[in-house]
C-alpha cells in the first residue's frame, strides 16, 4: 500500500510543544521563582548546615567535603522531582479533567505527536530547572571542576528517565489517589536511598542492588564523578546507556498505555 | 463525501454500533436522531477517524481512517459532545493553538481567529480566559475552533445539549449560516427540533441500528399522520383511558402522563372524544415531529 503523502507545515508534535508552552506561560513567574528557591533551601540545610557537622565529625565522605559530595546528587534528584510533577498530573489531566490530548487528536496531531510534544515540554522543564539549580549551586562553591557542565545533560536523561514510565503509568490512571502512593513510598525512599545523602556502599548489602536498579543512583553516580572532577569515563558511559534504556523502554510502555486509553 | 457499509463498533461484548450503511453527499446537512447509547457518538468518533471501526468499511474523502487518518482529519472539523477547551487560555489562545495543529503558520492562525471570534460573536471576550464563560459561548468557541482549518465536513455530537433555548438558537442561527456557505454538516442529536431544524436527511438510530433514513418530512409521512391529539386524565394509569377512545383516528399510543391520538385531521378526533362522553383534563392538536416518528418506530421516547 502506497504511503499516504505527507501532511503540509512543520511535524506535529511542534504544536503539541508548543500548546504546553502557551499554558506555561500563564504561570512561568512561579514556577521560575521555585526554581531557585529549591537549590538555595537545599544548600543552606544540607550542604552547609549539615555538611558543617560531618565535615567537622567525618572531615566529609571519604575525603570529599560534604557539601562536593551532596549537591551532584541533589541535582540529580531533583531532576527526578520535577519531571514526577510534570508527568503525574498534568498527563492524567490530559486525559481526564480537560481532554487536552483528546482535541489533540480530533487534528491531524496523532500519538507519537502528543507523546513527543509533551515529553519535549517536560525535557524542557527540566532543562531549566536543572540548569538554575546547577549555577546557584557553583555560587555556593559546590563544584570542584568545569566537568559539571556534563552534568546537565546527564541529569536531564535522569529526570526523563522517570518522566516517560510516569507518562505510562499515569495515562492508565482515573484519578490522582495513586499519585500519592508513587510519591510516597517510591519516590521518597529513593531519595533518601540512592547514594545522595551517604554511599550506596553504607546500605545493607542486600538493599544495595534496588538502588542499582533505578534510574536515580545512576544518575547521582554518574553527575558526582563528574562534579567532582576526575570521572570515571566508563562508569559514566555505563550510566548514560542504563539512562537511555530505561527512557527508551518507558516510550515502547507510553506509547502503548496512550494508544490503549486514547483510541478505543 | 462519505460512506459506510456494515459499520459496526464493538466495545468488549457489547455492539454500540450494529452494522449500519449510510452515505453522505457534499453540501448536505445530515443528522444521526436518536436516545442516547442508540450508537450516534460512536459512529461520529469512526467518523471522525479516532476511534477504529470493529467491523464494515468506512470511506471519508474516499480514504481509509485507518491508513490515512491524519490525511483525513486534516479535512475535517470535530465538535465534540463535551467541550474540549483548555480552560486556563483565553478565547484566542484557544484557537491559535488549535490552528497549529493543522500545520497552519501562525499569521494565518490569527487572521482566521479574528474571523471566526467574529462569526462565534465572541470578539469582545477574545482576552478572557474561557473558565468563566456560559455554556452557550463556551459551545460557540468550540464551533469556532473547529472551523479554523477550514473543514470540509463539520462533525457536532450533539451541538445544543445542555443549552438554554436562547442559546441554542443562537447556535442554530450559526449552523445554518454555514450550511448556507457550503459546508458539510453531521451532526447527532437526541432533540426532534434541532434535527427537523438543521437536517437535509437523516437516520434514526435505536440499540446502534438504523431504523429508518430520509428527510424529516418524509419520514413524518411515511411513519406518522399529520396531526397528533394529546390527551392528559387525571389518573395513575393513562391505558385504562385508551379503551375509551378505542377506534378514533388511526393509532393510539399509550405513554405514563398523555395519550396520543395519530390522526389526520386533530380536531375532528377531539370532538369524536368529546362526543363519548370522554372528559379529558386537558386536550392539545399539534403537527406530528419525529419525536412521533420515533416513538412509532420504537415504541420509546427520544428524551427521558
Amino acid at each position: 500500500m502506497p504511503q499516504p503523502p505527507p501532511l503540509p507545515g512543520p511535524a506535529p508534535w511542534r504544536p503539541v510543544f508548543g500548546s504546553w508552552l502557551t499554558a506555561y506561560k500563564r504561570t512561568w513567574r512561579g514556577s521560575i521563582f521555585g526554581r531557585f528557591l529549591s537549590p538555595v533551601l537545599f544548600l543552606l540545610s544540607i550542604g552547609l548546615g549539615l555538611g558543617s557537622l560531618v565535615n567537622k565529625s567525618a572531615g566529609g565522605v571519604d575525603g570529599v567535603p560534604y557539601l562536593q559530595f551532596v549537591v551532584p546528587g541533589i541535582v540529580a534528584a531533583q531532576s527526578m522531582w520535577v519531571a514526577m510533577g510534570e508527568s503525574a498530573y498534568p498527563v492524567m489531566g490530559a486525559i481526564r479533567w480537560n481532554k487536552k490530548y483528546h482535541a489533540m487528536l480530533a487534528t491531524p496531531v496523532g500519538i507519537d505527536d502528543i507523546l513527543l510534544g509533551h515529553l519535549g515540554y517536560v525535557a524542557m522543564q527540566i532543562t531549566g530547572a536543572t540548569a538554575i539549580f546547577i549555577g546557584v549551586a557553583a555560587l555556593f562553591g559546590s563544584f570542584g571542576s568545569w566537568w559539571v557542565l556534563l552534568c546537565l545533560p546527564i541529569t536531564v536523561l535522569t529526570g526523563m528517565a522517570f518522566a516517560v514510565p510516569v507518562f505510562a503509568f499515569s495515562a492508565t490512571q482515573e484519578g490522582p489517589d495513586s499519585f500519592n502512593i508513587l510519591f510516597r513510598f517510591i519516590m521518597t525512599p529513593l531519595f533518601l536511598f540512592s547514594g545522595i545523602f551517604f554511599p550506596v556502599s553504607q546500605l545493607p548489602a542486600v538493599i544495595r542492588p534496588i538502588a542499582w536498579v533505578t534510574p536515580l543512583w545512576h544518575g547521582v553516580d554518574a553527575d558526582r564523578s563528574l562534579a567532582l572532577g576526575s570521572p570515571d569515563v566508563a562508569g559514566v558511559l555505563g550510566h548514560t546507556a542504563y539512562l537511555v534504556a530505561a527512557i527508551v523502554v518507558g516510550a515502547l510502555l507510553a506509547r502503548r498505555s496512550f494508544t490503549k486509553r486514547l483510541v478505543v | 463525501m462519505f460512506y459506510a457499509t456494515g459499520l459496526t463498533k464493538n466495545f468488549g461484548d457489547f455492539t454500540a454500533v450494529d452494522s449500519i450503511d449510510f452515505e453522505v453527499e457534499r453540501g448536505e446537512s445530515f443528522g444521526f436522531l436518536g436516545p442516547n447509547g442508540a450508537g450516534k457518538s460512536s459512529t461520529m468518533k469512526m467518523v471522525g477517524c479516532v476511534s477504529p471501526a470493529s467491523g464494515g468499511e468506512l470511506r471519508v474523502f474516499g480514504q481509509d481512517p485507518a491508513t490515512h487518518g491524519p490525511q483525513i482529519r486534516a479535512r475535517l472539523g470535530v465538535v465534540p459532545q463535551k467541550d474540549t477547551l483548555d480552560e486556563e487560555l483565553t478565547v484566542e489562545e484557544n484557537l491559535w493553538i488549535y490552528g497549529r495543529y493543522f500545520g497552519l503558520s501562525r499569521s494565518e492562525v490569527r487572521s482566521r481567529t479574528t474571523e471566526l471570534l467574529d462569526f462565534a460573536q465572541l470578539t469582545d471576550r477574545a482576552k478572557s480566559k474561557v473558565e468563566p464563560l456560559s455554556g452557550g459561548m463556551k459551545r460557540r468557541l468550540t464551533i469556532a475552533r473547529s472551523l479554523i482549518s477550514r473543514p470540509e465536513i463539520l462533525l457536532l455530537d450533539e451541538p445544543t445539549t445542555g443549552l438554554d433555548p436562547q442559546a441554542r438558537h443562537v447556535l442554530w442561527d450559526r449552523l445554518f449560516r454555514l450550511k448556507r456557505s457550503g459546508v458539510t454538516l453531521v451532526l447527532t442529536t437526541h432533540y426532534m427540533d434541532e434535527a427537523e431544524q438543521l437536517c437535509d436527511r437523516l437516520v434514526v438510530m435505536d440499540h446502534g441500528k438504523i431504523v429508518a433514513e430520509g428527510s424529516p418530512r418524509s419520514l413524518i409521512t411515511a411513519y406518522s399522520t399529520r396531526e397528533v391529539l394529546e390527551l392528559r386524565f387525571d389518573t395513575d394509569d393513562h391505558a385504562h383511558h385508551g379503551d375509551a377512545i378505542a377506534g378514533i383516528g388511526e393509532r393510539i399510543e399509550v405513554l405514563p402522563d398523555r395519550l396520543l391520538v395519530y390522526t389526520e385531521d386533530g380536531d375532528a378526533a377531539a370532538a369524536a372524544v368529546h362526543q363519548r362522553g370522554v372528559q379529558p383534563l386537558s386536550s392539545l392538536v399539534r403537527r406530528s415531529t419525529l419525536e412521533d416518528v420515533f416513538l412509532h418506530l420504537t415504541g420509546r421516547t427520544l428524551v427521558d
